[in-house]
């Protein structure tokens, strides 16, 4: 295995990180900050606590979750579409290194920044709002799993794009409003049956569910649904990657 | 005999369209040895360079890079070769240092750094060590490209159109460092579309048209097997026709003005010099000067390339 090779990437990838750390890390933290703010704060005081948890405290796993799943998404969308854009993909096409191995150096870095954001927006809600976090480990393993998924997810996105406008549609048309709508500021409880039968078929609320547990204790779905429904994701990812290397779609001419 | 290093047999490619970019192409590039592959545009060049790089696909033959399959053993294949592509691609954002150590790793390599000193030097790189990219000129920039070529110290160097867009200055710089990896026992294949570049470095030459190897031989035997010698007698006297003892040299002689221009096959001893310059003196066709030229690699290309 070339060990070296995986670290060069990984390297590379959290060097951009540094150096834009602007966009990177502020910008994600200063807009979810704005959430607490407006929603745990302001709007969140009269608001009727749910399930037992005050509303403040209740959007923070769902809060998480979005900025993790678009940060999971656009840093390694972007990793990969960056050297296809400007030609240098050839260099790691023609290095001695596995298929598997550029995939983990470049989803790893992005899961990386993914898990490190994700991990500031909670030190950030603290500031703000009581958090509490039943499990830990199963915490730590959501936040994991989901990166990792939404990672690979954007690293297909990436090697989709043909252009910077294809590279931002599915987040911003599906994946952002998928977010909105997967309980990040309600529970599904409260929704009329049919609409809560429609969330279902969201794949988003799922991994906020099974997320909020991790911190209260409580979900909308069942925690092992929710779990095999982080699995599936994973898997069609990996399958739809091992297609793209194999028939090397849009890489290899 | 020389020992082969890449080895390509009966290697097809066709391009989803159906376009066939490269027809049963055979070819044997030997240990340390210059070899240029000339072609006109969209003749196979960067085709053929990119499938053994690993960057395009191929179905059907094969390439053998030291002995290794590059699709079976494509890491022991893969980490002999170096690559200058012919586009300047770059990580505008990063240092000169930072992306020449990036391709180091990414070739398995241990970090180095008086490695890579030594190459930004040899480079005249070193001074520009911590600019971004986006700052440096197009000569720089491709300066960087080689480095990042051989910071992992590869065997076999790939350099596809390396001096395109190059100043003069410049392009005779870099054919003294391909000379000098040469001498390190470093193999390099070269495409160009300069031919002076191939008539100047090449050891042995190889020329591709519509996805044929047409040609491949010593550049001295490819020069002197398919060249022409032109002789040109300038005369005393102006000639209308030709004198009837020249009609034996009929189709290789032509007049033009006081001029007579005898283009002959240098191979051939019935058209050697000593032959018809003897018949001119024997009946007094007075001349004042003579000028011999053997014809440049540019003129081989172009009749081999036409008649293919």
């Amino acid at each position: 295995m070339n060990l070296r090779g995986v670290l060069s990437i990984y390297i590379f990838e959290m060097s951009r990180m540094k150096r834009t750390l602007g966009q990177s890390v502020a910008s994600p933290v200063i807009s979810t900050a704005l959430y607490f703010v407006v929603f745990g704060s302001a709007i969140g005081s009269k608001i009727n606590s749910i399930d037992g948890i005050s509303y403040g405290s209740f959007i923070v796993p769902g809060l998480i979750m979005m900025s993790v799943l678009t940060q999971s998404i656009s840093n390694s969308s972007f990793a990969i579409f960056f050297p296809r854009f400007t030609g240098s993909i050839y260099e790691i096409l023609s290095a001695p290194i596995s298929h598997l191995e550029v995939v983990l150096g470049y989803v790893g870095a992005a899961t990386s920044k993914a898990l490190i954001i994700g991990l500031i927006i909670l030190a950030t809600a603290n500031c703000f709002v009581d958090v509490q976090i039943q499990y830990p480990f199963l915490m730590i393993l959501f936040l994991f799993l989901t990166s990792l998924s939404f990672c690979l997810f954007g690293f297909i996105i990436g090697i989709w794009a043909d252009n910077f406008e294809k590279l931002q549609i599915i987040p911003l048309l599906i994946i952002t409003p998928l977010a909105f709508l997967g309980g990040t500021f309600y529970s599904i409880n409260m929704l009329p049956p049919v609409w809560r039968t429609i969330s279902l078929f969201n794949p988003v609320v799922y991994l906020i569910s099974a997320f909020r547990y991790s911190f209260y204790g409580k979900s909308d779905v069942n925690i092992g649904i929710s779990l095999g429904m982080i699995g599936l994701i994973l898997l069609i990812c990996v399958i739809i990657i091992y297609f793209i290397f194999r028939t090397g779609y849009k890489l290899k001419p | 005999m020389n020992q082969s290093v890449i080895e390509i047999s009966k290697l097809n490619k066709i391009y989803e369209g159906g376009f066939r970019a490269l027809d049963d192409v055979n070819l044997n590039i030997n240990q340390g040895e210059i070899f240029a592959l000339l072609g006109p545009n969209g003749a196979g060049k960067t085709t053929l360079i990119s499938i053994i790089c690993g960057i395009n696909r191929f179905e059907h033959g094969e390439i053998k890079v030291g002995g290794f399959d590059i699709k079976k053993d494509y890491r022991k294949a893969r980490s002999q070769i170096g690559l200058v592509p012919q586009e300047l691609t770059r990580d505008a954002f990063e240092t000169v240092w930072n992306t020449v150590s990036f391709s180091r790793g990414l070739f398995g390599k241990k970090r180095d750094d008086a490695k890579i000193e030594k190459i930004l030097k040899d480079l005249s790189l070193w001074e520009k060590k911590d600019n971004k990219l986006m700052t440096l000129s197009g000569g720089m920039k491709r300066r960087v490209m080689i480095a990042k070529a051989l910071s992992h110290e590869p065997q076999i160097l790939f350099l596809d159109e390396p001096t395109a867009g190059v100043d003069v200055e410049l392009r005779k710089s870099m054919w003294n460092q391909v000379r000098q990896l040469r001498e390190s026992g470093v193999t390099i294949i070269l495409t160009t579309h300069y031919i002076e570049e191939a008539e100047e470095m090449a050891d042995r030459i190889g020329i591709i048209n519509q996805g044929k190897i047409i040609h491949t031989d010593r550049k001295s035997e490819l020069m002197s097997r398919l060249g022409q010698k032109e002789l040109t007698i300038t005369l005393e006297n102006t000639l209308e026709t030709l004198p009837s003892f020249l009609a034996p040299y009929k189709d290789l002689l032509k007049i033009e003005g006081e001029n007579l221009v005898y283009k002959f096959d240098s191979n051939n001893s019935d058209h050697s010099i000593e032959n018809i310059l003897k018949l001119i003196h024997q009946n007094n066709l007075g001349y004042v000067d003579l000028n011999t030229k053997q014809s440049s690699l540019e003129e081989i290309f172009v009749n081999l390339v036409s008649a293919s």
